[in-house]
């Protein structure tokens, strides 16, 4: 049983002019086993909204609530939101020159679990998600993302969704930037998890075309900070032929 | 591409085209070449002289490092002549402090590695400082043979005043790694002019890692013997509050075809630790073809810290391979942070893996296997004697 609800959600962000409001009042709810897809034009503050989930520093909320099953998430530092269930797999995920991956993932592992994992299976379990998103065991030796394709960061974030299994997975533009073979690959990596039992996905994307490969339960156009309208998967379809116009133009 | 400490330096690299070096004064015995500093000379000017504790003062003694070593078969430590240390070629000094230090030394100690030597192990050399009441002037040569291939570690611990000039000859073709850490007491103050000279198409790589000591200052100068020679100096340091930490670099290339490469990284945590980082690379005439590249990088824990960071580039021909450096001094990368911290690593446990990283690549440099997993251990032993975990940045 979890459930990310997110509230009446306003977000700003720091600017040389003073603070500049991104988000206008989201209000979502992704109950365990449904996905949910987000998609919105660029700057219309998609990232934004998965940043304030996470706890990213830079950006202020001064409205509303975000809670997972009923606990307060805005009131956690970002390692206690992880800890609490939450993951997100970042569009430009970060290099840190000289971590190991095989480091990091041993100590992220540990902390969500707040016990060490058996040396046993652990390096097994590690190759193995690694390998299931195209990415050999030599990874594990190399320093965090520094250096990877832009494809093979996208499946590091995959990889340790699937390590680390999370609550609920927030997946910010996971899908751009990624050949037709690796967004299969990578689509197979979030429903490996999504059918995990007791799991929420929030996927933010830009083009339809993950949504070939990863059904969602609902759909939601956002624009300009907001959600504009939510429906089935029938909407990405209409999106698709349509495009963002009519929303960008309504929300002006 | 992500570094810790994007940060620009504020202190700025000067390249300049020719200069007629102000930054190295004339090198030689005598001390009337090299009065007593007031501290605004360029050489000096960042080092608090009065923490020096009597290192330029013109005073004799007799007192010594305790000794202890590890001399594979065939090499030879002997005491010399300062006559015989002449005749074999060592640098002049090149300061005050060496001037004194050679002066004072009553004749120097001659590590010979034989011509094409191969050792499997490590010449071990611990110095231990036994005390403050007496200044200890010292005097080293290294001699590595031609085609030699030899690692030589130098420890310097305990509690002393020590002032040394060392020389160290490569011959053409050797290949020769020096290791030197200075790991002394809080209380300690060291000065050290290092020069080592590379023979024709010979490598050396000089690691230091300076951790303890009240004021260490150490000054290394690096000419070649002949063309294709290879120079690569890493420096890791860990600066603590109220510590002076000084690294100066000379690479002075003196032939065509030489390879030279600098990297000096480093930590600083508490009130008034201060770093200090200068870097000189000359490119004479003669030295066509070569190729230089330095960095050094300050990764700022705590407030309170200051690192001058001054990388030099003097060149007197157009006709280099290439040339370049960089200089940057900063805090923790809160994106680095955040990222760790999205996969519910604590803060504090974030910090330490970002400083590991800082230094990891270039503890896998150094190259020498064995001392991999001590430096390491040296890193992590300066994160737990400070707090990284109270969360400030
Ligand atoms: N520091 C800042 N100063 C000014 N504007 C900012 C700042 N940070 C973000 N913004 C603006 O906030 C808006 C939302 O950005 P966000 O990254 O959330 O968009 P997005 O929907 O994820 O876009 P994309 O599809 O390109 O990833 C953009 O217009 C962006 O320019
Ligand atoms: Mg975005």
């Amino acid at each position: 049983m979890s459930t990310l609800e997110i509230k009446d959600l306003h977000v700003s962000v720091t600017t040389e002019d003073g603070p500049k409001e991104i988000l206008k009042g989201v209000t979502l709810t992704i109950k365990d086993g449904e996905t949910h897809a987000i998609m919105g034009p660029n700057g219309s503050g998609k990232s934004t909204l998965a940043y304030s989930i996470a706890g990213h520093p830079k950006y202020e909320v001064t409205g509303g609530s975000v809670t997972l099953d009923g606990e307060d998430v805005l009131a956690m530092s970002v390692d206690e939101r992880a800890r609490a269930g939450l993951f997100l797999a970042m569009q430009y995920p970060v290099e840190v020159p000289g971590v190991s991956v095989a480091n990091f993932l041993r100590t992220a592992k540990t902390a969500i679990d707040g016990e060490a994992p058996k040396l046993r299976t652990w390096v097994k379990d590690v190759n193995t998600a690694l390998g299931a998103n195209g990415l050999d065991a030599s990874f594990s030796q190399r320093s965090v993302n520094e250096g990877f394709s832009g494809g093979e960061k996208k499946r590091h974030e995959i990889a340790q969704l699937n390590l680390l299994q999370p609550k609920v997975a927030v997946l910010d533009e996971t899908d751009s930037g990624l050949d037709i073979d690796a967004l299969k690959v990578v689509s197979e990596g979030v429903n490996t998890f999504a059918q995990g039992g007791d799991k929420g996905v929030l996927l933010i994307t830009h083009y339809t075309r993950i949504l070939r490969y990863i059904k969602p339960d609902f759909v939601h156009v956002f624009v300009a900070g907001k959600v504009a309208e939510s429906g089935g998967a029938e909407l990405a379809e209409q999106l698709e032929a349509e495009g963002y116009d009519k929303y960008v133009a309504a929300a002006r | 591409m992500t570094v810790i400490d994007e940060t620009p330096a504020a202190a700025q690299a000067v390249e300049t085209g020719k200069v007629s070096s102000h930054l190295h004064p004339e090198p030689g015995y005598d001390l009337a070449l090299h009065p007593v500093p007031t501290g605004r000379e360029e050489i000096w000017r960042f080092t608090p002289l009065k923490r020096l504790q009597g290192l330029l003062d013109d005073q004799a003694s007799d007192a010594h490092l305790s000794w202890t070593t590890q001399l594979p078969a065939g090499v030879t430590l002997t005491p010399i002549s300062g006559e015989e240390a002449r005749e074999l070629g060592e640098f002049l000094p090149f300061d005050r402090l060496a001037a004194l230090a050679v002066a004072h030394a009553g004749g120097a100690m001659l590590l010979d590695i034989p011509a094409e030597a191969e050792l499997d192990e490590p010449v071990r050399i611990d110095l231990e400082g036994t005390g403050l009441d007496q200044v200890v002037w010292g005097q080293v040569i290294v001699r590595v043979g031609r085609f030699a291939r030899a690692t030589v570690v130098i420890e310097h611990r305990g509690q002393a005043r020590y002032s040394h000039a060392t020389t160290v000859l490569v011959g053409d073709g050797a290949q020769l790694d020096l290791v030197t850490l200075n790991d002394w007491s809080d209380d300690s103050v060291h000065a050290g002019q290092v020069g080592i000279r590379v023979g024709r198409d010979a490598r050396v790589r000089a690691s230091e890692f300076t951790i303890g000591g009240d004021l260490v200052r150490t000054s290394t100068n690096v000419e070649y013997a002949g063309p294709g020679g290879d120079a690569e100096l890493l420096g890791l340091y860990f600066v603590d509050a109220g510590q002076h930490i000084e690294h100066r670099l000379f690479v002075d290339h003196t032939a065509p075809k030489t390879k030279s490469n600098v990297t000096y990284k480093g930590a600083l945590q508490g009130e008034g630790a201060r770093a200090v980082w200068i870097g000189n690379v000359l490119i004479r005439k003669v030295a066509e073809g070569i190729e230089t590249y330095e960095e050094n990088r300050n990764l700022v824990l705590t407030d309170g810290c200051q690192a001058d960071s001054v990388p030099n580039l003097e060149i007197e021909t157009g006709e280099i391979e290439g040339a370049g450096h960089a200089s940057a001094i900063g805090r923790f990368d809160d994106e680095q942070l955040f990222y760790l911290r999205s996969r519910g690593i604590e803060e504090s446990e974030a910090r330490r893996l970002v400083v590991h990283g800082f230094f990891n690549d270039l503890i896998r440099r150094v190259g020498v296997p064995e001392l991999e997993e001590r430096l390491r251990a040296v890193v992590e032993a300066e994160l737990e004697r400070h707090v990284l975990t109270d969360g400030q940045a």
